[in-house]
């Protein structure tokens, strides 16, 4: 079925106050398509986490939003790129309770629990781009 | 451009100082984007004297590419002034820099006078002047949006000290109502201010409060955890209250544990477990 994108918005992502929009921007999408509290929030929670990896371990890149129709049910796409260092490990990076600098070790693991979608592709050297999607 | 040329525009800024005045206050007069509602003819008149006065000053070195330079230090301190009363008047930033790029079409008008036929002098002078005025005009843009930004640091500083209160609740119960985003550096404030109050009441209790934080994240979580570590280690235990049935959902799914951390859905429930354990009984008044 054809994705129909009825809405669009590239956020750069560079620091602290970029990632605070960020998660302000989604806020407004996901109520505007009348998501619950509970959705809202998992979504919000999700864009924190990848926007947060984006700035910290990607050096800074963008987040480009989609809002999505395919005539049966909306939905919010957003897909986050950077051309940081990359992810070498992939499989240990979603792992629960790994961490490459001593946080809690949840954000991509927990992040792919919150969204319908999750995609990530990485190359060492070249960049991260993760692209989640929830749907109403 | 040729560094040799040597340029007429300080010759004729000095010859036709009045002439130019005129013409330009005439320019900005008739211009439509005139703020007559912020700006009297009067105060236009002033700035404009000045400003050319101060030009033709700074000119009369020759060097009208370099504003490094400290010969246009009075013209920069005077576009600052300007800059930063219009900014609070007002204006908007593409309005005060009109103020200067206005300035180009009688300063225009008299090089190609006194150019005459010779088109190839004309060319550099409309160069000179040109990149001059720009890079003028562009400077009370920039002045402009620092004033503004230091306007915004002063008030994230001053967000920081407001937002994170610590009140007693009770005799050796502390609360710290967390209001807004939880990034690092306001987290490190909340986390030191609490455990500055701990140490300062002997507190045995601390609820610390997320009501008020619309995403809690891995990260904030952390800092969460990292600040009821903390107070453990001081002796007081804190209780984490407030947890909305949507981020407890969200937690979950994020896997976030918050282990042998008391939680209450809200204050109140945080302050009577606080009570218990204290031996604190709250009674109805019999009749």
């Amino acid at each position: 079925m054809m994705n129909n994108i009825v809405r669009r918005e590239v956020i750069p992502l560079l620091s602290d106050e970029d990632i605070v929009r960020a998660r302000k921007i989604v806020r407004d999408w996901t109520i505007s398509l009348k998501f619950s509290l509970v959705d809202q929030t998992k979504l919000v929670t999700a864009v924190s986490e990848l926007a947060r990896n984006t700035v910290e371990h990607g050096g800074g890149g963008s987040a480009l939003l989609e809002m999505l129709d395919d005539s049966i049910r909306r939905g919010i796409r957003l897909t986050f790129e950077d051309q940081g260092p990359g992810i070498a490990n992939i499989d240990q990076a979603m792992t629960d309770g790994y961490s490459s600098r001593g946080s809690l070790g949840l954000g991509l693991g927990g992040t792919k629990r919150l969204v319908n979608e999750f995609d990530l592709s990485s190359e060492p050297g070249k960049g991260t781009r993760v692209t989640i999607a929830r749907w109403k | 451009m040729n560094d040799t040329f040597a340029s007429k525009i300080p010759a004729l800024l000095a010859k036709y100082e009045t002439d130019l005045l005129e013409e330009w206050i005439k320019a900005q007069l008739d211009a439509t984007t005139l703020r007559k509602d912020l700006l009297s003819s009067a105060d236009l008149r002033r700035s404009s004297d000045e400003f050319l006065s101060l030009l033709r000053r700074a000119a009369t070195t020759g060097n009208l590419l370099n504003l490094n330079a400290p010969e246009w230090l009075p013209v920069k301190d005077f576009l600052a002034g300007v800059s930063r009363s219009r900014a609070s008047q007002g204006f908007t930033p593409s309005e005060t820099a009109t103020f200067i790029f206005s300035f180009k079409q009688p300063l225009f008008t008299r090089l190609q006078e006194e150019c005459g036929s010779d088109s190839r002098a004309l060319a550099e002078e409309l160069w000179i002047a040109t990149t001059l005025l720009d890079r003028l005009g562009l400077f009370t843009a920039e002045t402009f949006l620092s004033s503004r930004e230091d306007i915004i640091k002063q008030q994230q500083l001053e967000m920081l000290e407001l937002s994170t209160p610590v009140v007693t609740l009770w005799n050796g119960i502390l609360a710290l109502p967390l209001i807004g985003t939880l990034d690092s550096s306001r987290t490190q404030v909340v986390m030191e201010n609490l455990l500055q109050t701990i140490v300062e009441t002997g507190s045995e209790y601390a609820i610390i409060d997320i009501t008020g934080v619309p995403t809690v994240d891995t990260l904030v979580a952390q800092h969460l955890l990292k600040t009821v570590s903390a107070a453990r280690l001081m002796g007081a235990q804190c209780i984490i209250s407030g947890i909305r049935p949507q981020i407890a959902q969200t937690m979950v799914h994020l896997g976030v544990a918050f282990g042998d951390v008391i939680t209450k859905a809200s204050l109140a429930d945080a302050l009577s477990y606080a009570f218990k354990q204290m031996g604190i009984t709250v009674l109805r008044k019999q009749n």
